[in-house]
């Protein structure tokens, strides 16, 4: 079975979400991606949806629980390079993910995430 | 014994230049100042085709129902009468009167073919009258329609100049609203933000709502949900304008704009914006 790669940058993760979600690759991605950063000791994941066109609640709530366990274990999720569409979809689904951080694309993400690992 | 078919076509055929004098004359009088809108000429030209497509249908078939086949030709002739009235600034009862006005002349002639009142007589005005009554309401509908039509084309093109996003400077992107905020509106707003921003990488989006006249529920959650999608995309929205009275309002209805970051104008949410990717603007 396919599973989404979890790439290490020093003390950041970098999940690349490129294939269209179904339940069970979220599932799996969860379960991979917290293992990882209790494996790792990283302090934050950048999860990269921009090749993510569709989304429904069940994918939006895995994204939100993806954050906040992320965030009990003591690292910072941000989500990267959401389209449009799927920004449209996840508000009128009533999911506006609050407390999950974001950015415009992965490269303003890591700097998110380095300008708050400073204090 | 001679079918009513037989004596309309009689009628029709015998009288046509009566007929469409006396036709003339009754729609003149009863359309009264507007009727100079169109020439005698082409008025005349439009009377005797409709006599003709009406023989043309009595002769092919049944009186009993204008939306059959063989009544076509007269509908799509009637369809261009409406449309060209209607855009001319007909009223629609003024249209109908043209099909309507038919009437009296039609039974006139159809009396002094049939000689004294019989039964026969008021059969024969019953089904023609109500012949009549139907191509008069078929003109009002299509009259309705081409209004129809142009309203809504009016309202696309209102929507598609009311919503430009502007770049105001490298990553600050301007959204000035102006008018009432519906939900298709909010819809093609949002889209036209959040592409832009995708195309220009802009981490700051300013709303202004000095347009906008009035605020409700409907419209503050529309401009949540948008403030929420943009969020969603790792932009951050300031909304600005906001009138006196529509802060009042926001406040009566209980909406909580929470922690959206509002400023009173375009330009004090320009110099935060500003702010936030750590520029400034000094005097030279």
């Amino acid at each position: 079975m396919d599973r989404i790669p979890i790439l290490r940058m020093g003390n950041v993760l970098l999940v690349t979400i490129q294939v269209d979600m179904h339940d069970q690759l979220a599932v799996r991605l969860h379960d991979d991606l917290t293992n990882m950063i209790t494996r790792t000791k990283a302090r934050g994941v950048v999860i990269d949806i921009s090749a993510l066109d569709m989304v429904d609640s069940f994918i939006g709530r895995m994204i939100a629980d993806v954050a906040s366990t992320t965030r009990i274990l003591d690292a910072k999720a941000v989500v990267v390079g959401m389209q449009p569409a799927v920004a449209i979809t996840l508000v009128e689904l009533g999911m506006s993910l609050p407390g999950v951080l974001t950015a415009l694309d992965a490269e303003a993400g890591m700097e998110l995430l380095r300008a708050g690992a400073d204090d | 014994m001679a079918t009513l078919t037989d004596r309309l076509l009689a009628v029709l055929q015998q009288s046509q230049v009566q007929l469409l004098a006396d036709w003339l004359k009754a729609m003149r009088a009863s359309l009264g100042k507007t009727a100079g809108a169109i020439s005698e000429a082409e008025l005349q030209g439009q009377c005797q085709e409709f006599i003709q497509l009406l023989g043309a249908a009595i002769a092919a078939g049944s009186l009993a129902d204008v939306a059959d086949d063989h009544w076509r030709p007269m509908r799509e002739f009637l369809t261009g009468i409406s449309r060209s009235r209607g855009r001319q600034g007909f009223s629609p009862t003024e249209t109908a009167t043209f099909v309507l006005s038919f009437r009296e002349p039609i039974a006139t002639h159809l009396r002094r073919a049939e000689g004294a009142a019989s039964d026969q007589l008021l059969d024969d005005l019953a089904i023609i009258n109500k012949l009549l009554d139907k191509l008069g309401l078929f003109t009002t509908e299509i009259h309705q329609q081409t209004r129809e039509e142009l309203i809504r084309r009016q309202g696309d093109e209102m929507l598609e100049l009311s919503t430009p996003v502007i770049q105001l400077w490298d990553g600050i992107l301007a959204l000035p609203i102006i008018g009432t905020l519906d939900s298709e509106r909010t819809q093609g707003v949002m889209e036209a933000l959040l592409q832009q921003i995708v195309a220009t990488r802009s981490p700051i989006a300013i709303l202004d709502i000095t347009g906008v006249p009035t605020v409700d529920t409907l419209t503050a959650q529309h401009l949540l949900k948008t403030v929420a999608a943009t969020r969603l995309m790792g932009a951050e929205c300031i909304i600005s304008g906001i009138r006196p009275q529509i802060a009042q309002t926001i406040v009566h209805l209980g909406v909580n704009l929470g922690d959206v970051v509002t400023k009173a104008s375009l330009a004090d949410a320009f110099k935060l914006a500003l702010k936030k990717l750590g520029k400034s603007i000094s005097v030279a």
